[in-house]
């Protein structure tokens, strides 16, 4: 029966999922730690989480709402850093893109990084797997991850409260966000991005309106672009 | 601080946002392939976005937006520890304790 082997593909989505708590439980509580100091009650913590549900956006908006930056800049930048949701959701799409319409609202709410990377690489592994099977797994790797997410977020909010006033807060959102983009450096476009991005990132510093950063996103984003073409045309 | 209305605004707006980013393919345009230029420039979003933020934030730190050579160095050593391990959570700890040497240590 195929309720049975759905259970377990959810069992087993739970099981893989396990060790991603360790990654979004440390960000969740940061941010409501940071998100309280800039002045956010525990209720907005909260519901920030889980409206948005995405690290690198929230902490973006934070930043930029503390700099008074105009909505819609606040908008942008943060819709900028979470576009490769996007890119999750189109690789998703041939492996779920079969099941109600229902499910597939709410495994958008629900994509994260984790649940595309596991679930991504299950369905290739696994091509066997029905529709069914499928989802059960995609919601299986979020399970935990959400729990410890909304928990994290509320223990964030609940010690940002009650944090010493000296301790040197104001740079924890840079070196995280540093210890983010780190990683992302794997490619030579990809570094050529990062620095091109940061050379207009200074130079446009003076820009009003905050609109240096879309300027150097963008400057950024077509040197990588560019820097790729440009060794695939050289391999060739 | 930061004012009521504008971060409901910002909470809605960009959960509206992100969960159109995630729904877009899933739910409208199905397994139709996206052109190739488009998902070039998509590939380096993150990585030009967050380094053209964390910049000013990092070089014009201090109080007056000076210069500070504390936060410059914990900076250098986040994305050092970052790049050579490719663990997040080293570089954060990393970064963290060299500015509380640092600050703590020498101030």
């Amino acid at each position: 029966m195929s309720s049975t082997t759905t259970k377990s593909a959810y069992l087993a989505g739970v099981r893989d999922g396990a060790p991603f708590v360790a990654v979004a439980g440390p960000f969740a509580a940061l941010f409501g730690v940071l998100a309280t100091e800039a002045g956010l009650s525990v209720f907005e913590v909260m519901s920030f989480s889980l409206v948005v549900i995405a690290g690198a956006a929230q902490f973006t908006a934070l930043q930029l709402m503390q700099d008074e930056a105009p909505t819609i800049i606040v908008l942008m930048s943060a819709l900028a850093v979470n576009l490769r949701v996007a890119m999750y959701s189109a690789a998703l799409t041939p492996y779920l893109g079969g099941a109600p319409l229902w499910q597939r609202i709410f495994a958008a709410y629900l994509l994260v990084d984790q649940s595309y990377a596991l679930s991504h690489a299950k369905f290739e592994a696994a091509p066997e797997l029905s529709v069914p099977q499928r989802m059960a797994y995609y919601f299986g790797t979020c399970t935990l991850v959400m729990i410890v997410w909304f928990a994290s977020s509320y223990a964030g909010a609940a010690l940002g409260t009650t944090l010493p006033p000296d301790v040197p807060l104001d740079f924890a959102l840079p070196i995280a966000f540093l210890s983010m983009v780190a990683p992302m450096l794997r490619t030579m476009p990809h570094v050529i991005a990062a620095f091109v991005a940061v050379v207009v990132s200074l130079l446009a510093v003076n820009v009003p309106y905050s609109m240096g950063l879309m300027l150097a996103g963008a400057a950024g984003m077509i040197a990588g672009a560019q820097t790729e073409l440009w060794l695939k045309r050289r391999a060739v | 601080m930061i004012d009521t209305t504008l971060l409901w605004t910002v909470i809605f707006g960009l959960g509206a946002g992100s969960f159109l980013l995630r729904f877009t393919f899933l739910g409208f345009v199905g397994d139709r392939p996206l052109p190739e230029w488009l998902l070039r420039h998509l590939r380096y979003t993150a990585v030009a976005i967050l380094p053209a933020l964390v910049t000013p934030l990092v070089v014009f730190s201090g109080e007056t937006g000076s210069t500070e050579p504390t936060r410059i160095a914990a900076a250098i050593v986040t994305l050092a520890v970052g790049t050579w391990t490719k663990n997040v959570f080293l570089a954060i700890g990393a970064g963290a304790a060299t500015l509380l040497a640092l600050v703590y240590g020498l101030g």
